[in-house]
């Protein structure tokens, strides 16, 4: 498999998912559907400002700021009842929160080829995931050409 | 050393009433012997978040499918995961799962390839058990290895393949997905080729009826007479008739299948589950689009 550069916190995630046998993969994803952060009140209280990603096979919802600095703030909503699909908002939230605009930008679309879920997790949900993070670039995209 | 079947006045009506258990019913003999509970779901993570204690998990796309060939596992194969999971030829399996039992009714479908004699599910599955407020565990539990038997595969009497789905054309057919895929419609959404399918529409002669309309709100089945109100009265099937159900992969269309079959009581209802997937990648298929079968 040919390795594309990823963000260093991205990476690492990454890394730690390919360390781990198939069974503590799906744990490690699971943890991350827990540390998924609560939507601020502004958000909580106004969820039409996110948007859905109906690639996902559960709801989900997300929003991308730009700071005045061009750092990036990530936002997602996923019940409860779905935490594969949290997980995945989870990862990306732990992998590109805070980073600048550009490195998001430059995030490759298809790195969760590399988190080893491809054998736990159908096709069709891995997709999702791919699909957060392109709905994650063009908000950044509309807001850098915006601003 | 099969439990007792739940006598539920509900389920008296259906055909095969056999096959559904209550939350009741199974809150009162979890624990007793010859009986495993498995869970299913399409949220693979779900069972790890908690689950109906002491049950196990069954994994469709892990567990029942051939890791290369597009298929489910063979006789060895079965007999090993059942064997993994302390289930024996005599267990009373009764499956539960998210989203209306959709994967548990899939799961269920395939534990019938392999004849294993009694397959439940738990009517309202996983989603009534919590809205109860009953009890649920992340214990995993470890159960000790069976002996469970190697039984060949019968894909012959409730799987249909793509040339028996070509020579049924013109008698009844069942496409149970969303009136969008049904009608071609999904595969236009940009980027993203939902459906894996080149082509969007249905198999002609098909008629549309979306999964989940044989489910009520609180995930159970609808009775009997609504059930009736919708395949016999809109779609006109009779129990006699040659049924093929599909949708994407089988899946959905395995919940049908088990209404039409265990509720409905009609003996030749067969699951399509190469489904659209196949069909509408396949050369030279015929296929129609819009809203008339």
């Amino acid at each position: 498999m040919t390795s594309v550069t990823l963000p260093p916190r991205l990476a690492e995630i990454a890394e730690d998912f390919g360390a781990l046998p198939d069974r503590d993969r799906l744990q490690l994803l699971l943890e991350f559907s827990r540390e998924l952060p609560p939507l601020p009140d502004r958000y909580a209280d106004h969820r039409d400002l996110l948007e859905q990603v109906p690639e996902c096979q559960s709801p989900l919802f997300l929003a991308a700021e730009v700071d005045g600095d061009r750092t990036v703030h990530l936002f997602f909503d996923a019940p409860p009842e779905a935490p594969t699909t949290r997980g995945f908002a989870g990862i990306l939230h732990a992998g590109l929160d805070g980073l600048a605009a550009d490195e998001i930008l430059d995030t490759p679309g298809e790195f969760s080829s590399q988190l080893g879920l491809h054998d736990l997790v159908s096709p069709l949900r891995l997709r999702g995931m791919a699909a957060m993070l392109a709905r994650i670039k063009r908000q950044v995209r509309e807001q850098l050409a915006s601003s | 050393m099969a439990l007792p079947y739940d006598s539920a006045p509900k389920f008296a009506d259906y055909a095969h009433p056999e096959k559904l258990v209550t939350t009741e019913w199974l809150a009162e003999h979890l624990g007793d012997p010859g009986l495993v509970v498995a869970e299913s779901d399409e949220d693979v993570l779900l069972y790890e978040t908690g689950h109906i204690p002491g049950a196990v998990k069954l994994d469709w796309h892990t567990e029942l499918n051939d890791p290369q060939t597009r298929d489910y596992v063979d006789g060895a194969g079965f007999a090993r995961l059942m064997s993994e999971k302390g289930i024996t030829r005599d267990t009373t399996l009764v499956l539960y799962g998210d989203r209306n039992n959709w994967w548990a009714a899939y799961a269920l479908w395939v534990c019938t390839l392999f004849g294993h004699p009694d397959l439940r599910l738990v009517d309202g599955g996983r989603a009534k058990w919590i809205a109860e407020g009953r009890p649920l565990s992340t214990e995993v539990p470890q159960r000790p290895p069976t002996d469970y038997p190697v039984v060949e595969r019968d894909d012959t009497r409730v799987r249909a393949f793509r040339d028996q789905v070509l020579a049924h054309l013109g008698r009844p057919l069942i496409d149970v997905r969303s009136p969008g895929e049904y009608t071609g419609e999904l595969l236009h959404m940009p980027d993203y080729p939902q459906e894996g399918a080149v082509r969007g529409g249905h198999i002609p002669g098909a008629r549309n009826v979306p999964w989940a309309r044989a489910a009520a709100e609180d995930a159970t089945f609808r009775s009997l007479k609504e059930l009736e109100a919708i395949y016999a009265g809109e779609v006109g099937l009779r129990p006699e008739d040659d049924v093929v159900v599909y949708c994407r992969i089988g899946e959905r269309s395995s919940h049908t299948w088990f209404v039409l079959t265990h509720l409905l009581g009609y003996p030749h209802v067969r699951n399509y589950d190469g489904s659209w997937t196949e069909w509408g990648n396949s050369v030279r298929v015929p296929i129609t689009r819009g809203e008339n079968p």
